[in-house]
């Protein structure tokens, strides 16, 4: 039931958003527009609903958007560097490292930030074990221990804080 | 001003779509050319609608812009992820001077 709350609230603020600016004609849509989103789908939203309450979540979540969007920049700048160097500076591979994380969500994002950092690309997660396969644009090193403390570890404890 | 800074932005975003269709065309393999394009086409669509958002304002289309934004960071890597997944298993090969694959080998020890 909590689910279905929280999602009724996310999508009723999305419809909102598009509708910008308000008039009370879109916000009575929204409300039948949302309620039957949440009505249909708000079991599948979240298996936890208790965590939304946590205030440190969020501010762990402030730190991790100007964390990902500077990686992310240091990433396009590496890409950019590569493709315009005549020699083609690449020594890519797939190795596999090791995360602690365990949740559906947490190992969504942490897959989506290694996709969108330098030089690192998430092919396949195994989330029994907690095993990620990532194509590795400049393999620095094949032991699977070292490559997660020079891939993961960026990421890890932030989220770690923020989804589990 | 906001103008001048939005079309900063804009022209910020182009250069690094550029660079991604470029990686798309120089890098080897699938792989490599799904890094370049992910990175850089994400990050510059991203700049130039954050572009959009600072030429417009908190005006309807400024609004979109954003939510926009928002998807495109959190869908573009699922595509990708999806994509370089799904060519492995069909049977994609690495580049040639590919350093290692141990996604293959710890699939074939599964067989």
């Amino acid at each position: 039931m909590k689910s279905k709350l929280i999602l009724f609230v996310i999508g009723f603020i999305v419809w909102m958003l598009l509708g910008w600016p308000i008039d009370a004609q879109h916000a009575i849509v929204g409300i039948f527009a949302a309620g039957l989103a949440a009505f249909l789908t708000g079991d599948l939203f979240t298996r936890r609903p208790h965590h939304f309450g946590h205030i440190s979540r969020y501010l762990w979540f402030c730190y991790y958007v100007p964390l990902f969007l500077w990686e992310c920049l240091k990433a396009n700048i590496d890409v950019a560097a590569r493709v315009l160097n005549p020699r083609l500076p690449i020594n890519p591979g797939i190795v596999k490292v090791m995360t602690s994380l365990r949740s559906d969500t947490a190992l969504t994002f942490l897959a989506n930030s290694i996709t969108l950092t330098p030089g690192t690309l998430c092919v396949d997660i195994s989330p029994e074990e907690g095993i990620l396969y990532i194509h590795w644009i400049d393999v620095k090193s094949q032991d699977t221990q070292e490559a997660a403390q020079r891939i993961v570890k960026t990421f890890e404890g932030v989220l770690k804080r923020i989804f589990e | 001003m906001s103008e001048v800074a939005g079309n900063l932005f804009i022209v910020i975003g182009l250069a690094f779509d550029l660079f991604g269709c470029l990686g798309l065309i120089r890098l080897p393999d699938v792989y490599n050319r799904l890094q370049a394009t992910t990175k850089c086409v994400t990050l510059g669509t991203c700049s130039i609608l954050f572009g959009a958002l600072v030429v417009k304002g908190l005006s309807g289309t400024g609004i979109k812009a954003f939510l926009c934004i928002l998807f495109l960071l959190l869908t573009s890597p699922v595509a990708a992820h999806a994509l370089s997944r799904g060519a492995h298993k069909s049977g994609v090969k690495l580049w040639d001077k590919s350093v290692c694959d141990q996604y293959a080998e710890d699939e074939a020890g599964k067989k």
